[in-house]
């Protein structure tokens, strides 16, 4: 941003410490579990054991007996209500044009179970506990059916199936750029670096658990509906329009405080359908808290691609294409947005920070007996940088250059610039991050480090990344022509109180990411109000206009763009107010500060005059201007914002148990502008410990025969523990503002987590080079380092991932 | 059937009647309404619910409540208090806010716990004893290094003879 220009403190670039954090420090939060609404009842779901099963019958007669049992309801229950399957929001068509398969999604599993942890009843009872007991009256008889599991081999012929009617559990087979240009750049390539990738499948894992606690009202014949969600009105559009066939206007959607999301909160889920529909059925309210075990097997899954990645070169180390063959794992449904994260999301991105002309990405989504797959933080885009990430790094090992040289020789230097696949990057100076964070890194020290490491038995790498990613999905009427069934905009409303307080109206949507005081700092900044007088609302249909809600790091690029165009109106509006009180024209009128002032003159008004008479008008323009002062926009983006930025990563490994430490870890990101630096390095360091946790520890596994989850608590699943990561060394660059929004901003929500996996597994692998390992699938555990060790000692000739 | 418990949470006197099963934080979040205290996970591994009873950070989902009886119980609400710091911030509270050691607030008060009750156990902590001393806190939000970071500054703001909050390095 510009300079202070007067002595006012800037709110633009000032690391303001957090609004929000009073409560949440104090245990004053209220998340939804804490809400307990007059008559609550309690609900528990009774979920399929089974991978897949046909459910030939389900007795509840004596579930329903049981004591404190309010009602007990099954799949048939819903379909006599006609209760709608869960919709899929976006549309993808195969390379031979036909629309993909869309499945029946069954709020609640009706004839078959098709995943472990499939909803098959619904227990509601006076208490969580008599809930439970009931639930395990509940008799399923099932009939167990052989599962399909395995990414790599779901669409193999003689695979049981997911769904009749989806051949070869084949949901799409998406071609996206130029196939024979590619093809061809290859047939003339110098050099053809080929990876074979499997991209980890991962559970999200907000430390708030989901909930729900759904009341309908006879009153208003209305329903509210308190969920722990991060799209409060697409919720709502989903819930309403889609599954229940209500208005709008009789179902209110609050999210309250919401104790993470990462991507799991976006979607409309099973169990906020069938809880709002049986609160109408037994006339109170239900609520129900996943345990952490439940959200293991109904949270949406986040990767679980199989990848085969070529990259072609020329003898200089100019990429001159590059091939892509993924195969994505959909689970056993279509979860709301899974259909476009392996594609629009991630072959859009396979270009990442370089010039390579021709670009072919074909991907094959399949359905699997296994919880569904959706956007998990970075949402395609982590897949799409590790590809590019390591088959660069790798190209530049096998080539004998230096992986950093190899990168500028690449790199995008002039903008606009329009990649083969579909964006067009408004911005960026990828040269910069990447020198400035081989200097914080020290890499001029490296040698000297690596050769001290080698002193002490051990080995030292150090891995690249320079990762792009296309934030703030936009505009609506391109994502429209690509499949999208939404709008991408966002809404805010500013409304200035008679004291000249402030309320924001946001369809963004804050949990975690302090848009308290983000958005508050914006608003301070342009209208001189301080920001203890502005209060953001977030989160409820009933307040907000209208939203998009909070994922793809968009909140502050498009919804603070929100607020900008309705703080234009707010401004504009107030200038004909002033205007008026000091008896000039509307074009003599400076507003900076907090004061409006008749140019070159010492008559002033502030800004809370201002807001009183709008609403006291005695000296007032009635007869050309309403009263009050309360403005709304709608923005809807251009184009894409594209963060960009390097990271490198410093490890060292133990060869003699293959446990490896990271020693450095420093990240530059170009974020553009940058409104609250403290906040902007906070969610890079989140997106770090979810990345480092990706790439070392982190791996959801099934039993490929029974289709049981193996990693379905915290002492199976590999969370990252504080004595996991390292403290990480983060700077955002001086930065390249987005050009196409009135900020400049580009958002930071994903960057971490998507630089960060292929930073970490280069760096392993710089460190295993000389031992001879050539690959290693994610997550880098001690006992697949130290295998791949073994495996490269007894044949050194060949590789063994 | 219902048993008596009787036991001194946030510094007053509680006696209730709970069915014999109550966990600690069942007791806590649904009988006294103090729903600061999260639950996070069943396997008492996320501590989201850590609580301090007789001076110790406990996990209160693994622990009935009437195990509790005649206990002394400190839950996020009651911290600040307990400090004896005049209506302000416990420096740990203060600690985490100053170095932006939050974003959802949902592991929040049960990291602010643990941490409060590992400073007071082990002064001069180390950065590597805080990355230790919080294995049994998760965070899926901060990475954890703003976290050590405040435990550290916090550590510093509780040292006898300190008034001031503690400020971000």
């Amino acid at each position: 941003m510009n300079a202070p220009d007067s002595q006012t403190p800037r709110m633009i670039g000032a690391s303001v410490k957090r609004k929000e954090d009073y409560r949440f420090l104090t245990g004053a939060g209220q998340y939804t579990d804490d809400v307990v609404l007059p008559a609550q009842t309690f609900a528990v779901f009774v979920r399929s054991p089974h991978a897949h099963a046909r459910i030939k019958s389900i007795d509840t007669n004596a579930a329903k007996a049981a004591p404190g049992v309010v009602a007990v309801f099954t799949g048939a229950d819903l379909a006599a209500d006609n209760v709608g399957g869960l919709p899929c929001g976006w549309l993808i068509h195969s390379i031979d044009g036909t629309p993909m398969h869309e499945p029946p999604h069954p709020v609640i599993a009706h004839e078959k179970a098709r995943h472990v942890g499939d909803q098959v009843a619904l227990v509601i009872a006076e208490s969580v506990k008599a809930a439970k007991d009931a639930a395990e009256r509940v008799e399923v008889d099932y009939e167990e059916l052989p599962a399909t599991v395995d990414t790599a081999h779901a669409a193999d012929a003689g695979q049981p199936l997911v769904h009749d009617g989806v051949p070869n559990n084949t949901c799409y087979t998406w071609g996206h750029g130029d196939k024979a240009a590619t093809d061809a750049a290859f047939a003339q390539a110098a050099h053809v670096t080929t990876l074979d990738i499997v991209n980890n499948r991962l559970i999200p894992n907000a430390i708030e658990p989901r909930a729900v606690n759904a009341s309908y009202s006879a009153h208003d014949d209305g329903y509210t509906v308190y969920v722990a969600n991060q799209n409060p009105h697409v919720e709502r559009l989903l819930m309403a329009a889609f599954v229940l066939g209500l208005p709008e206007t009789k179902l209110r959607i609050v999210a309250p405080d919401v104790g993470g999301g990462f991507g799991s909160k976006i979607f409309l889920y099973a169990e906020d359908v069938a809880l709002t529909w049986a609160a109408k059925k037994i006339g109170r309210p239900v609520k129900w808290t996943a345990e952490r075990s439940e959200s293991f097997v109904s949270d949406a899954h986040g990767r679980d691609h199989v990848t085969k990645a070529e990259l072609a070169l020329d003898k200089d180390g100019k990429f001159l294409a590059m091939r892509v063959r993924t195969t994505a794992n959909m689970g056993a449904y279509l979860s709301t947005f899974a259909s476009s994260v392996p594609t629009i999301l991630y072959a859009t991105l396979l270009a990442g920070q370089y010039t390579t002309p021709a670009i072919y990405a074909e991907v094959k989504a399949v359905f699997t007996n296994t919880v569904p797959v959706d956007a998990y933080r970075g949402a395609g885009r982590p897949e799409a940088t590790y590809v590019v990430e390591r088959l660069v790094e790798t190209a530049a090992r096998e080539m004998n250059i230096d992986p950093a040289e190899l990168r500028r020789r690449n790199f995008i230097t002039s903008f606009p610039y329009a990649t083969p696949v579909g964006l067009t990057y408004d911005t960026g100076d990828y040269e910069a991050c990447l020198a400035r964070a081989l200097e914080l890194a020290d890499v001029q020290g490296y040698p000297a480090r690596r050769d001290a490491s080698k002193a002490n038995g051990k080995l030292r790498g150090l891995g690249h990344s320079c990762y792009i990613e296309a934030c703030g999905l936009a505009p609506s009427n391109i994502a429209g022509a690509l499949g999208a069934r939404a709008g991408l905009f966002e809404a805010g409303e500013i409304r200035v109180n008679p004291t000249g307080s402030v309320t924001v109206f946001t369809g963004s949507h804050s949990h975690g990411q302090g848009h308290e005081t983000t958005f508050a700092q914006v608003v301070s900044e342009r209208l001189g109000v301080p920001i203890e007088q502005i209060e953001i609302v977030h989160g409820d249909t009933a307040r907000i206009p209208f939203g998009m809600g909070t994922y793809g790091s968009r909140s502050i690029a498009v919804g603070g763009s929100a607020i900008m165009k309705a703080l234009d109106k707010i401004e504009a509006k107030a200038k004909k107010i002033a205007a008026h009180m000091l008896e000039a024209g509307v074009e003599d009128i400076e507003f900076a500060d907090g004061v409006f002032r008749v140019a070159g003159t010492d008559r002033t008004k502030t800004f809370a005059e201002i807001a009183l008479s709008a609403y006291v008008p005695h000296n007032y323009p009635l007869e050309t201007l309403e009263p009050g002062l309360d403005e709304s926009a709608f923005y809807d983006p251009t184009n894409f914002t594209y963060p960009a930025g390097a990271y490198l990563c410093e490890v060292e490994v133990d060869p003699e148990t293959g446990e490896t430490r990271i020693e450095r870890f420093t990240a530059v990101d170009d974020f553009g502008n940058v409104i609250n630096p403290m906040i902007v390095e906070g969610q890079v360091h989140g997106g770090l410990g979810q990345g480092i946790g990706q790439a070392m520890l982190e791996r959801c596994v099934y039993d490929n025969e029974s289709g049981q989850l193996l990693s379905g608590s915290y002492m199976d699943y590999a969370m990252p523990h504080a004595s996991d990561v390292p403290s990480f060394t983060v700077e955002t660059a001086k930065g390249t503002p987005c050009t196409h929004n009135p900020l400049g901003v580009k958002g930071c929500g994903e960057a971490g987590a998507i630089g960060s996996p292929p930073a970490v597994i280069n760096a392993i692998l710089d460190a295993l080079g000389p031992l001879g390992v050539k690959d290693l699938q994610m997550p880098a555990t001690p006992h697949r380092v130290w295998q791949a060790i073994q495996a490269a000692q007894a044949a050194p000739s060949s590789q063994h991932p | 059937m219902a048993i008596s418990l009787s036991l001194t949470v946030n510094g007053k006197p509680v006696t209730a009647e709970i069915e014999p099963h109550t966990l600690l934080v069942q007791f806590l979040r649904e009988q006294l309404r103090l729903t600061g205290t999260h639950v996070g996970c069943d396997t008492a591994q996320c501590g989201a619910c850590t609580v301090h009873l007789n001076g110790r950070a406990i996990k209160s989902c693994n622990q009935l409540a009437a195990q509790c009886e005649g206990m002394d119980v400190t839950t996020i609400e009651g911290l600040a208090a307990a400090s004896g710091n005049n209506g302000a911030l416990h420096p740990m509270q203060a600690a985490f806010r100053e170095c932006h050691g939050l974003q959802c607030g949902f592991c929040t008060p049960g990291m602010v716990m643990s941490a409060a009750a590992l400073v007071a156990e082990k002064p001069g902590l180390t950065e590597a004893d805080v990355r230790a001393g919080l294995d049994g806190n998760l965070c899926r939000c901060t990475g954890y290094h703003n976290i050590v970071k405040a435990v550290l500054a916090g550590a510093e703001g509780m040292r006898p003879g300190t008034a001031a909050p503690a400020k971000a390095a």
